[in-house]
């Protein structure tokens, strides 16, 4: 176990999923790293949970090889499902059961003891703050309960690999934040995360990210790395009209997205010459009153950069 | 009221309705089955009963008054026997639902004038009864005179009234006899494949399946689990019905209660493997149920339940074999009312036994502990 493999959870090459003529998922090449939080980031329809799906067993992939914990995928899923947590997009508990019988029923079906599960139980309930809610139905408890609960219920067995798709696409800041906490925690412990998100402030938390688009992986790395490579191309532009601003900044050449963020503009550049130069003398030639400076990318500028170089290439989207 | 908004409304509606095949097919499957099967299943003039004859007398006379009952075209002398004992077996184990006896001393009882013929009748359908009285009371003057026999040439014609009919299982003809075991099959067809039907889909619906078959759970685990309280449930409906049969109508069990109670069995185990198959195809709660009742309306009407079996055409008589509840019918009526026991009812075993292993096996075949 001490082979540099084995320092990676998930092991993906090539991983493709066809439902009839449409790409889901398109030779996608993975390496998750064992403790570490991995963040899947990439809009709705880019083939996030179909790609978790088939990394936990649960979609046979059309192509490609998966290695997960050292198990070969889907034919070794059967043994995968004992080491795995899989936290679904939708609350998938039963909402009629209450917090308690909710993870009783999935510690026997994780085969834990009758008297461990009560003491696994009753830690989590702790931990996850369900001290008051033990009898209450799931299915009356507001969204970041319920995310709370199916995390705790995912963990019951300490599983060696979580797999969270979208767990907090419908809760509150706050509960996102402790939720996040929970994740770290668990990590800490030796849990490999593989989480999967639209929101960027998620995806900047994480050891490393992958950005999907259209089924198609089109970036890899730490939101560091990722975020250095863009340096020099993010500026930001002071406008006195920025909506005209905006209107004119997008037709210049180069210009790859302008977002107005209040009355500043944020203008991402292709990587040729001095962008800010550029962008200054466009305004100026149009009569605009503006000052341009420099800016920290971020992963969204990582985001937007890596999807839209890809809709010049029409060859390579989904059916 | 705005026709421009009223029509987005109905368009809509027919867009939806094109697009959900199953609501399609019952619009047109809903009345051509019940048309059809009604037209076909309703029919109190039974014809072709199948019948045990034991001639004893064996005479040209006798021979002629079976030729005369077959002749009408209600009985279909299926079986024959030598003594009434016989035809008495055959009646309680289901093979026929009516004896002839004409006893050896047959031509001297028509030459006296008293009963000559009897015919014997399995009275658990009230049908069916009617049908013997009816043919008991057949004038059978029309007897051809140029028969040689003894009583040749004297007024010994077999004249109405000369024919004996005797009605076991249910003499006093109350339907309830009749209907109530029937009934435990209705029930247990309805709940247990609508039951287990929706309780699958519904966790399809709600996403539960797709956490349930991420874990270590394994197919049959969570098929026979899933199962298990409804065949619980279908024994204390069968339970339920009993008692309250026995208490308020008087119905008799006259065969062993464990005889009952495994028949019910038999038929919850072939119900709850129709109800997962249906499960495996449907797409929502209400498509379960939809299908649920494509199954129901035939079980009703074809099954022997509300209308006798041997009224019905051929045709109609193989597509009721393949249902459960024809052949559960059969089971419980024996048992209860005539007191035949499940090893000499033994083909209507076979017959769930067999529905049960196939819709188990296209069931496992289809289910797939896989998304895709």
């Amino acid at each position: 176990m001490n082979a540099g493999a084995d320092d990676l959870a998930i092991r993906a090459r090539g991983l493709t999923k066809r439902f009839g003529s449409l790409v889901a998922v398109d030779h996608v090449d993975l390496s998750v790293p064992r403790a570490n939080v991995y963040g899947f980031l990439g809009p709705n329809g880019s083939g996030k949970t179909t790609t978790i799906r088939m990394l936990c067993g649960l979609l046979t992939p059309s192509e490609g090889d998966v290695e997960v914990l050292g198990l070969r995928i889907p034919e070794q899923a059967e043994e995968l499902r004992k080491r795995i947590g899989y936290m679904t997009q939708k609350f998938s508990l039963f909402e009629d059961l209450t917090v308690r019988e909710n993870l009783e029923f999935l510690a026997a079906v994780q085969d834990i003891p009758r008297v461990q599960a009560a003491k696994r139980i009753d830690e989590l309930v702790v931990q996850y703050h369900f001290e008051d809610r033990q009898k209450q139905l799931a299915g009356t408890m507001s969204g970041g309960q319920k995310q709370r609960l199916a995390l705790a219920g995912a963990v019951i067995q300490n599983p060696e690999l979580l797999f969270l798709d979208e767990p907090t696409s419908a809760v509150d800041p706050e509960s996102r934040r402790d939720f996040w906490e929970k994740l770290f925690d668990l990590a800490d412990a030796g849990t490999t995360i593989l989480v999967s998100t639209h929101y960027m402030d998620e995806a900047e938390r994480c050891h490393r990210i992958a950005i999907l688009d259209r089924g198609v992986l089109v970036a890899d790395g730490t939101p560091d790395e990722l975020t250095r490579a863009l340096a020099g191309r993010t500026v930001e532009v002071l406008a006195a009209q920025p909506r005209r601003a905006q209107q004119m900044l997008v037709k210049v050449p180069g210009v790859l997205s302008v977002a107005q963020i209040g009355n500043t503009l944020r203008v991402l550049n292709e990587s040729n010459g001095d962008a800010a130069a550029r962008l200054e003398k466009a305004l100026a030639d149009a009569g605009l009153e503006a000052t341009v400076s420099a800016a920290h990318p971020n992963l969204e500028d990582v985001f937007v950069s890596s999807t839209r170089g890809r809709v010049d290439k029409p060859q390579e989207r989904a059916a | 009221m705005n026709l421009r908004r009223l029509f987005a409304i109905v368009q809509k509606e027919l867009r939806q309705m094109r697009r959900d095949r199953i609501t399609l097919a019952m619009i047109v499957g809903i009345p051509v089955m019940q048309l059809v099967l009604f037209g076909y299943a309703i029919n109190l003039n039974l014809r072709g009963l199948e019948t045990g004859v034991a001639d004893q007398a064996n005479t040209a006379g006798s021979r002629a008054v079976v030729m005369d009952m077959v002749a009408t075209g209600v009985i279909d002398p299926t079986y024959s026997a030598t003594t009434p004992q016989e035809l008495m077996e055959q009646l309680r184990r289901g093979e026929t639902s009516i004896g002839v006896v004409i006893p050896p001393d047959f031509e001297r009882r028509r030459f006296e004038g008293r009963e000559a013929v009897q015919v014997l009748v399995d009275g658990s359908d009230t049908v069916v009864q009617s049908a013997a009285v009816q043919l008991a009371q057949l004038s059978l003057s029309t007897t051809p005179t140029t028969n040689l026999g003894p009583a040749r040439g004297g007024t010994g014609q077999v004249a109405a009234g000369q024919i004996g009919v005797v009605s076991f299982y249910n003499p006093e003809r109350r339907s309830a006899v009749n209907i109530v075991p029937g009934l435990i099959g209705i029930i247990l067809t309805m709940t247990m494949v609508m039951f287990t039907g929706v309780a699958i889909v519904r966790e399809r619906e709600r996403g539960n399946m797709e956490l349930l078959i991420a874990t270590p759970l394994s197919s049959s685990e969570l098929m026979i689990g899933k199962v298990l309280p409804y065949a619980g449930i279908g024994l204390i409906q069968t339970t339920l019905v009993i008692v309250l049969g026995v208490w308020l109508f008087d119905v008799p069990i006259r065969g062993s209660l464990l005889d009952v109670y495994l028949a019910a069995v038999l038929l919850i185990v072939a119900n709850l493997t129709l109800g997962l198959l249906i499960s495996t195809k449907a797409q929502s709660q209400f498509q379960a149920m939809q299908m649920t009742f494509f199954v129901f309306l035939p079980s009703i009407l074809l099954s022997g339940f509300m209308f006798p079996f041997a009224g019905m055409p051929k045709v109609v008589q193989w597509l009721a074999e393949v249902l459960p509840l024809t052949h559960f019918l059969r089971l419980i009526r024996g048992v209860m009312l005539r007191g035949a026991s499940l090893v000499e009812l033994w083909p209507e075993v076979l017959a769930l036994l067999a529905f049960i292993t196939v819709m188990m096996t296209a069931t496992i075949l289809r289910f797939r502990k896989r998304l895709d």
